[in-house]
C-alpha cells in the first residue's frame, strides 16, 4: 500500500505506523459522565466497510501524523491531510479542546 | 538419443554437463533440465507423493506437477524444483526425490496396493486416536512416508537481495500479447518494465511454428525483444517472476539472477525479490494447458500437447518416436501436424467430438495422420508407455504408441487477477475461467484474457500497451499489427472418460483420482472448498495448475450443476514459489536487524566486556576479569566495587527527547501523572507516565534546563514509542501547545557514575569553574557545563543504583574519551567498569522498578507511585485509571522479598500463594518479578507483585514455581534492601 504523506509524497505504507479511529476527540476530563466518555473513546470503534478516516504516523519520514482516508474494503486511499491541516479544517484550530483548561 | 537433427533454439554449439542421480548427461546451452533429460530419453523422473507410482514429465512450464527433482548438492542443494522450468547449466546435479531406494526400484510403492485405503480422507478417517499416537506414531510415518525433497541441511551459502523500482507500465509476460504491449507503452516514451519468468522472451511463440509478418514467430519475437531491449525507458526482466499483486500499483517479482548458474557471480545475489511500483500495468500471463482424465493417464509418456511441441519445437527434442494425440480442441491438430512435420511419427489424432472442421481433418489425412473422431483413449499399457487403448466409433483397438499427447483445451492464467479477491467468471465458448473483476489500474491482454488466436492477442496486447500509456499521458501511435494467419480455437469440454480402465488421476502430485471426487461427492464434501480439502486438490506445491477446473467439473458432473454453479478457484500470492531465502534478503544472520552500537562499545570491548541484545542495542553485559569462571562472580564484583567505591557504565541508550517552547511544561503536566511545569531550573525529575487507558507506559527522569528547555529521558525500549506519543500529542491533541521536540537520543553519549566516589571522579573531569558539590549540584540536580577542556556537557545528578551517583552527557563522538577519561581519574579509586547485570543487581536493592515491572499491566498505584499522582491537575490516563477494577485495593501491588532460608535461590516469575493454600488460580496472589543475588545481602532478593502486598510486610508467602520445580518461602519486605532511607546518595 501507498499513502501519499503531504509532506513527503507519496511513500511505502512500511514507513508509517498505524493508529487507528482518527474520528475521535479527547473526551473533556473533568465532564461529569467523563469515565463513560473516556471508556468509549479508548475502547469503542466502529468497523466500517468502506471509508474510514485513520491516523499514520510517517515513523521513517518527517515524524507527521496523518490523518488518512482508506476504504478498508480496497485499501484504496482517498485523501491525505496533516493532522494540524485537518483540525483547522474541523474548525477547532483555535484551541477549543475538551480539557484544554488554561 | 532424441535430440531432433535441427530446429530448436538451443545452441548447439555450447554443451553442457549434467548429472541425474548421479548419472551423467550432456545437454545444451538453452535447455531446461527437463528438456535435456527427454533428449537423454529419461523418461521417468520421479515418484508419486501418495502412491509413489513411477512419473513422468508432463508439462513444459511452471504448472508441472510430477517432475520436481533435487538440484545441486551440499548447502546449495534445493528440494521441489520443477525440472521444466529450470534452466540447464554446465555441472547441474538433478536427483529424483520420493524415492527409496531408487527411482526403478521404490519399496513405497507398496502403497498402490494399500490404495484402496488410501483414497479421499483417509488421514481425517485413519489417525483418529488415540491422541496419544499423534505426536510418537502417526505423525513421524506420515512426514517419512509423505514425500518431497530434502531440504539442505546447512545455511543456504549464496546472498539474496530486496529492491525496490518503479515505472508507468509493468508488463507481465512476454508473450505475443506482452511484447505487443511492450512496444506500445515503449515506443509511446513510457518507462516500461517487462517481465517473464522464462530465460527466453516470446512465450508460445517460441514453442509453435507460427508465422509473424512471413517470418517465423520466434525470429519475430527475437526482434520485437532487442528493439524493446534497445529503448531506454525499457527494462526487459527476464527470469522474472511477477508473483503477488498487491495495494496502489505494488507487484512483489522475483528475479532468479544465477539460478541459472553454478554460483553467483560476485557482488550477485542468487535471486532478488523485487517490489515494483507501476502506475499501469498489463497482464499478459497467457494460458495454461489442461489434460484430460482417464485411467493410466499418470504413466510416463502421458504428456501436455503443448508440452510435446514445445519439446519438438524449441528444444528440438522427440519426447517420443511415436506419438498419438487425445484432444477436444483444435489446437491440438495444429500440434501434431507440427510434431508430424519436425519428422516424429502421429499414429493418430483421436478426438472427442464426432465432427472437426473439415480443413484440420484434410490437413491431417494428408500428412498421413490417422484421425478417430468420437474416440477416447481407455488405458493405458507399460511401465513407461508403450500402448493405449483406444475406443473410436464403437470399435476398441490397441495402439503402441510411446508419448500420447493430451489436451483439454486451455485454462488462461488468471490469477493475478485474483489476487484482489476478484473472482474469475466461466466463459462457456472456450470452456474456461477468465478474469473477472480485476486490480484497479490492470489490464489484461491476450490469452489471459480468454483471446486464445495469436491475431487477438497480438492486437490485444498493442491495444491495451496504448491505453495503459496514453492513460498516463503518453500520445500513443497504435503500433501497426503485424499479419498472422487466422486459427481456428474451437473445443468441447471434455474432463474424464469415465468408462476408462486404472485409476484416473486429476491432480497428479497429489495423487487425487477422479474416484476419490467422487468418494467426497458420497460423503458430502461437494463444495468447492470441502472437495479441496478433504481430496487435497489442487493443494500441492503446483497449487493445482493443471488440476482444479477438471475436479471443479467431475464435481459439477456429479451434481449436476453447472461448473460456475459448482465454484470457482481463486488464487492468492504467490503466482509460483518464492524461496524464504528471497524473503528474507540480507535480513539473516548478523544482519537479521540493524545492530546499535554505544558510543562505548569499542572501549568496553577493549576491557573484555561481554555483550548482550537489549532491543536492538548492543549492550555491556558484564566486565570479566582473568581468573573469573562465572557470569556471577565478575557481576557480584562490580557491584561491591560501586558500592564500596566507584564505578561506571553508558546509559546512552535511554530515549532522549529534547523539548523546546514556552508551553512545554503545560505538555509535561499532560503526559506525567507528576508536575512538572513547577520544577526549578537546574532540576531533574523522576516522572510517570500512562497510556489514555490508566496503565502505565513509561518512566523516566526529566531535566530542565532553562525556562522553557527540557530534556526527557526514556527507557532504552520505549524510546521510540514515547517519542511517537509526543508528537501525537502535539500534532493531533494539542495542536495550539507551543513545543517543539526533537529525538537526540544518538546526538548526546550518556554515562552514569557511581558509588561513595563518584563526586572525586568526576570533579577531575570537569573543567575549572564547574561546581559539582553537593551545593553546586544537589541531588536531583542537572547543569550545563564543559568537561575535557571544553566539551560541551549536561551534568545530572541522579542515581538507579542508591550510591551517590551521576550522569553526564556529553556529545556522542566524546562518549569514548569520556569514559577513558574517567577511568583515569578514577584509577586511584579503582573505578570499576559494570555491565547491565550489575546495574540490574543494584536497582533490585534498592527497589526500583525497570521493564519487567513496567510490563504493560501495572497501574502507578500497582507500584508504589499512587502518591505521586497529582489530584490538581488532569494528564493522559487519569479518568480511566480511576475505573474501579484498576484502584481495587486487591490488586497485586509492589513490594520486596527474601527467602526465609537464605541459602535458597528465588526465581522470577513465581507465583505467591498463602501458606497452606492449594497451587490453583483461585489462590494465585501475585508474582515474582525480578530477582537478583545481592552481594551486599549474601542471599538472594526479589520485587514483585502482591496482593495487598504493603500492608503485608513481615508476612510470609509460599513462592511457587512449578515450571522450575521451585517451592519455597519467602518474607515480604519494603522494596529497598539498602539504604532505604536514601542518605547515600545525598550524601
Amino acid at each position: 500500500m501507498r499513502i501519499p504523506c503531504p509532506y513527503c509524497g507519496e511513500r511505502d505504507a512500511h514507513e508509517f505506523s498505524y493508529l487507528g479511529d482518527a474520528t475521535l476527540t479527547r473526551p473533556d476530563p473533568a465532564a461529569p459522565d467523563a469515565p463513560d466518555r473516556f471508556f468509549d473513546y479508548v475502547y469503542l470503534r466502529d468497523n466500517p466497510a468502506g471509508a474510514h478516516q485513520e491516523w499514520w504516523y510517517h515513523a521513517y519520514g518527517c515524524r507527521q501524523w496523518v490523518k488518512v482516508e482508506r476504504n478498508t474494503l480496497t485499501h484504496a486511499i482517498a485523501g491525505a491531510r496533516l493532522a494540524r491541516d485537518a483540525r483547522d479544517a474541523a474548525g477547532d484550530a483555535a484551541g477549543n479542546v475538551p480539557g484544554d483548561a488554561p | 538419443m532424441s535430440r531432433l537433427a535441427k530446429g530448436g533454439l538451443i545452441d548447439r554449439a555450447r554443451s553442457l554437463a549434467f548429472t541425474f542421480d548421479g548419472r551423467s548427461y550432456g545437454g545444451h546451452a538453452g535447455d531446461t533440465l527437463a528438456s535435456a533429460l527427454l533428449a537423454n530419453d529419461v523418461r521417468l523422473v520421479g515418484r508419486s507423493f501418495k502412491y509413489h507410482r513411477p512419473r513422468g514429465i508432463v508439462s513444459a512450464g511452471a504448472e508441472e506437477p510430477n517432475a520436481l527433482v533435487e538440484l545441486r548438492a551440499g548447502a546449495r542443494r534445493e528440494p521441489n524444483t520443477r525440472a521444466t522450468v529450470a534452466e540447464l547449466f554446465d555441472g547441474l546435479e538433478a536427483q529424483s526425490q520420493n524415492r527409496w531406494p531408487s527411482l526403478d526400484l521404490d519399496l513405497l510403492s507398496v502403497n498402490q496396493l494399500l490404495s484402496p485405503f488410501l483414497g479421499a480422507g483417509f488421514y481425517y478417517k485413519t489417525f483418529m486416536w488415540p491422541a496419544a499416537f499423534w505426536e510418537k506414531v502417526y505423525e513421524p510415518i506420515i512426514r517419512r512416508a509423505a514425500g518431497l525433497g530434502r531440504m539442505a541441511e546447512a545455511a543456504d551459502p549464496d546472498p539474496y537481495e530486496k529492491a525496490s523500482t518503479f515505472c508507468d507500465v509493468l508488463v507481465i509476460g512476454a508473450g505475443p500479447a506482452g511484447l505487443m504491449a511492450a512496444l506500445a507503452a515503449g515506443r509511446a516514451g513510457a518507462r516500461v518494465i517487462l517481465a517473464d519468468e522464462d530465460f527466453l522472451a516470446g512465450g508460445r511463440l517460441n514453442a509453435e511454428t507460427r508465422e509473424i509478418d512471413g517470418k517465423p514467430a520466434a525470429e519475430w519475437a527475437a526482434r520485437v525483444t532487442a528493439e524493446l531491449a534497445s529503448l531506454p525507458n525499457v527494462r526487459l526482466m527476464t527470469r522474472t517472476t511477477v508473483f503477488g499483486v498487491y495495494d496502489s500499483g505494488t507487484y512483489g517479482a522475483l528475479e532468479r539472477v544465477a539460478d541459472h548458474l553454478p554460483v553467483p557471480p560476485p557482488f550477485q545475489p542468487r535471486q532478488r525479490l523485487w517490489r515494483i511500483h507501476a502506475r499501469r500495468a498489463v497482464l499478459a500471463a497467457g494460458a495454461t494447458e489442461r489434460p484430460i482424465v482417464f485411467g493410466g493417464n499418470d504413466r510416463p509418456g502421458v504428456m501436455l500437447a503443448g508440452a510435446v511441441r514445445t519439446y519438438v519445437n524449441r528444444f528440438a527434442v522427440a519426447p517420443g518416436h511415436r506419438v498419438a494425440v487425445f484432444a477436444n480442441n483444435d489446437d491440438a491438430w495444429r500440434g501434431a501436424l507440427e510434431i508430424k512435420a519436425a519428422g516424429i511419427e502421429v499414429a493418430a489424432i483421436v478426438d472427442v467430438r464426432k465432427a472437426v472442421a473439415a480443413s484440420l481433418v484434410q490437413q491431417a489425412k494428408a500428412k498421413g495422420i490417422r484421425t478417430l473422431l468420437d474416440g477416447r483413449v481407455t488405458a493405458t499399457h507399460g511401465k513407461r508407455l508403450t500402448a493405449v487403448d483406444i475406443v473410436a466409433d464403437g470399435r476398441t483397438e490397441r495402439l503402441a504408441v510411446d508419448t500420447l499427447a493430451v489436451s483439454g483445451g486451455w485454462s488462461p492464467n488468471v490469477h493475478l487477477t485474483c489476487h484482489h479477491g476478484g473472482k474469475p467468471a466461466w466463459d462457456e465458448a472456450i470452456a474456461a475461467f477468465v478474469p473477472g473483476i480485476v486490480p484497479p489500474l490492470l489490464a489484461v491482454a491476450g490469452a489471459a484474457s480468454g483471446a486464445f488466436s495469436l491475431g487477438a492477442a497480438l492486437t490485444d496486447g498493442a491495444a491495451q500497451g496504448a491505453e495503459a500509456a496514453e492513460a498516463l499521458g503518453f500520445p500513443v501511435p497504435l503500433p501497426d499489427v503485424p499479419a498472422v494467419a487466422e486459427e481456428s480455437v474451437a473445443i468441447t469440454p471434455f474432463w474424464h472418460v469415465a468408462d476408462s480402465r486404472g485409476p484416473a488421476f486429476v491432480d497428479l502430485q497429489n495423487d487425487v483420482t477422479a474416484k476419490d471426487i467422487t468418494i467426497a461427492y458420497k460423503e458430502g464434501f461437494r463444495s468447492v472448498e470441502h472437495l479441496k480439502r478433504y481430496t487435497t486438490l489442487g493443494m500441492a506445491t503446483d497449487q493445482g495448475r493443471t488440476s482444479n477446473v477438471t475436479g471443479l467439473a467431475i464435481m459439477a458432473s456429479l451434481t449436476g450443476a453447472s461448473i460456475p454453479e459448482t465454484g470457482t478457484t481463486i488464487f492468492r500470492p504467490p503466482y509460483t514459489p518464492v524461496s524464504l531465502g528471497a524473503l528474507g534478503g540480507h535480513h539473516r544472520g548478523k544482519d537479521f536487524r540493524a545492530v546499535r552500537l554505544t558510543p562505548t562499545h569499542e572501549w568496553a570491548k577493549a576491557r573484555g566486556a561481554v555483550f548482550i541484545e537489549t532491543g536492538a542495542w548492543l549492550r555491556a553485559q558484564y566486565f570479566p576479569r582473568p581468573g573469573e569462571t562465572d557470569w556471577l562472580e565478575s557481576v557480584n564484583r562490580e557491584v561491591k566495587a560501586v558500592r564500596a567505591s566507584v564505578g561506571l557504565i553508558d546509559v546512552s541508550t535511554f530515549g532522549k527527547i529534547d523539548l523546546q517552547g514556552p508551553d512545554v511544561g503545560t505538555l509535561l503536566d499532560r503526559l506525567y501523572i507528576n508536575t512538572f511545569s513547577t520544577l526549578a531550573i537546574g532540576k531533574a525529575r523522576y516522572g510517570v507516565m500512562l497510556r489514555e487507558d490508566g496503565l502505565v507506559m513509561d518512566d523516566g527522569t526529566t531535566a530542565r534546563l532553562g525556562a522553557e528547555h527540557y530534556v526527557m529521558t526514556t527507557t532504552t525500549a520505549n524510546a521510540a514509542k514515547v517519542y511517537q506519543h509526543l508528537e501525537f500529542c502535539l500534532q493531533v491533541l494539542w495542536p495550539q501547545l507551543d513545543v517543539s521536540i526533537a529525538s537526540v537520543s544518538e546526538q548526546w553519549a550518556q554515562i552514569a557514575l557511581a558509588g561513595p566516589r563518584a563526586r572525586d571522579v568526576l570533579a577531575r573531569v570537569v573543567d575549572a569553574g564547574v561546581d559539582v558539590s553537593n551545593d553546586g549540584l544537589p541531588f536531583m540536580g542537572a547543569i550545563e557545563g564543559t568537561v575535557l577542556g571544553g566539551v560541551k556537557a549536561r551534568l545530572f545528578r541522579l542515581s538507579f543504583s542508591g550510591e551517590l551517583g551521576f550522569e553526564i552527557a556529553v556529545p556522542a563522538r566524546h562518549g569514548a574519551a569520556l569514559a577513558q577519561a574517567l577511568m583515569s581519574a578514577g584509577e586511584a579509586f579503582g573505578i570499576t567498569p559494570y555491565g547491565i547485570e550489575a546495574l540490574g543487581v543494584m536497582r533490585i536493592e534498592k527497589g526500583h522498578v525497570s521493564g519487567n515491572e513496567l510490563s504493560g499491566q501495572t497501574t502507578a498505584r500497582d507500584l508504589g507511585f499512587g502518591r505521586m499522582a497529582s489530584t490538581k491537575k488532569d494528564y493522559i490516563g487519569r479518568v480511566m485509571a480511576g475505573r474501579p477494577g484498576l484502584v481495587d485495593p486487591q490488586r497485586p501491588t509492589f513490594v520486596g522479598f527474601k527467602p526465609v532460608d537464605p541459602s535458597q535461590r528465588l526465581r522470577a516469575g513465581a507465583h505467591f500463594l498463602k501458606i497452606g493454600a492449594a497451587a490453583s488460580l483461585e489462590n494465585d496472589e501475585g508474582y515474582m518479578t525480578s530477582v537478583a543475588h545481592s552481594p551486599h545481602l549474601g542471599h538472594w532478593i526479589g520485587l514483585g507483585l502482591l496482593q495487598r502486598g504493603p500492608e503485608r510486610i513481615g508476612e510470609r508467602v509460599r513462592a511457587y514455581d512449578p515450571v522450575r520445580g521451585g517451592d519455597i518461602e519467602v518474607e515480604i519486605c519494603a522494596p529497598g534492601f539498602i539504604d532505604p532511607e536514601g542518605e547515600r546518595l545525598r550524601g
